[in-house]
């Protein structure tokens, strides 16, 4: 029964921590606008989120290399989002070598806050469904 | 790993921007004076923006990596009756070019106001994320 509740709850929980990495990216490209050869970032959310869930059903995640030595270099596999975080295309470079575009940074910003908004929502109806599937009338 | 970091990449871009908007300050307000404790007259001044190293996730904030003075020319004005004129009757003044101040100044009070809503988004998300299952 456990195994079932983390089944229906895994998804929005993988999800959820999505959502936060991106919105942490996001913030960080807003707060560098004015650094010279800054370069935006973002993630492929869908493939991203596909390849979470994948990752948790068969538990075949990505091993990271074990460092014996400081000398060692890092996988890169550190953290939620690993190797997966992309440089966004410019569409109007700018001379100081910084790719933040505004508009569009603070859009998907916002694109992003609303769809975690959404995820929680979801995540409650789903505890609501339980709650009321456990109680008897 | 989590939402409050937005609070740490956002308060750095605040602050970072603060101090620009303080330089800025410091330049309008210097943009006549023709001598200091040096004797030398004002030049201006600019910050230079850096990225803090980033953690693991590849999220980082900024900071400001030094302030450095403006290398262009300064103005020369001719006054013969200026006291700090030289022979020839030119008075070199500051090198703040006043225009150029107003547009930085603009463009660091928006940035810090991204910084504020960015601020505000995630305080309201992390209000949400603790109502979840009530």
């Amino acid at each position: 029964m456990i195994n079932k509740l983390d089944k229906e709850l895994n998804y929005h929980h993988q999800a959820l921590s999505l959502r936060v990495a991106r919105q942490e990216l996001l913030s960080s490209n807003v707060a560098n606008a004015d650094t010279p050869n800054f370069k935006a970032k973002d993630i492929d959310f869908a493939n991203l989120l596909n390849q979470k869930l994948a990752a948790t059903s068969n538990l075949q995640g990505k091993l990271a290399l074990n460092t014996t030595s400081t000398m060692h270099i890092n996988s890169g596999a550190s953290g939620i989002l690993g190797d997966n975080i992309l440089y966004r295309v410019p569409l109007q470079p700018s001379a100081d070598g910084n790719t933040v575009d505004m508009d569009m940074e603070r859009t998907r910003f916002a694109d992003n806050a609303i769809k975690y908004d959404a995820s929680i929502t979801f995540l409650n109806n789903e505890f609501r469904n339980l709650v009321s599937a456990m109680q008897e009338r | 790993m989590s939402l409050f970091n937005v609070f740490g990449i956002a308060s750095s871009a605040m602050s970072a921007q603060s101090q620009r908007l303080n330089v800025v300050a410091s330049n309008l307000s210097n943009a006549d004076s023709v001598t200091s404790s040096t004797g030398e007259p004002y030049r201006g001044r600019q910050v230079v923006f850096s990225t803090l190293p980033s953690d693991g996730n590849g999220v980082s904030g900024v900071k400001v990596a030094g302030i450095v003075h403006d290398a262009s020319p300064m103005r020369q004005i001719f006054d013969p009756k200026h006291p700090m004129a030289d022979k020839s009757g030119y008075v070199t003044m500051p090198n703040v070019n006043v225009v150029d101040e107003m547009v930085n100044m603009m463009s660091a009070s928006r940035s810090y106001q991204n910084s504020v809503d960015m601020m505000n988004t995630t305080k309201s998300l992390l209000q949400k994320t603790l109502t979840i299952g009530q």
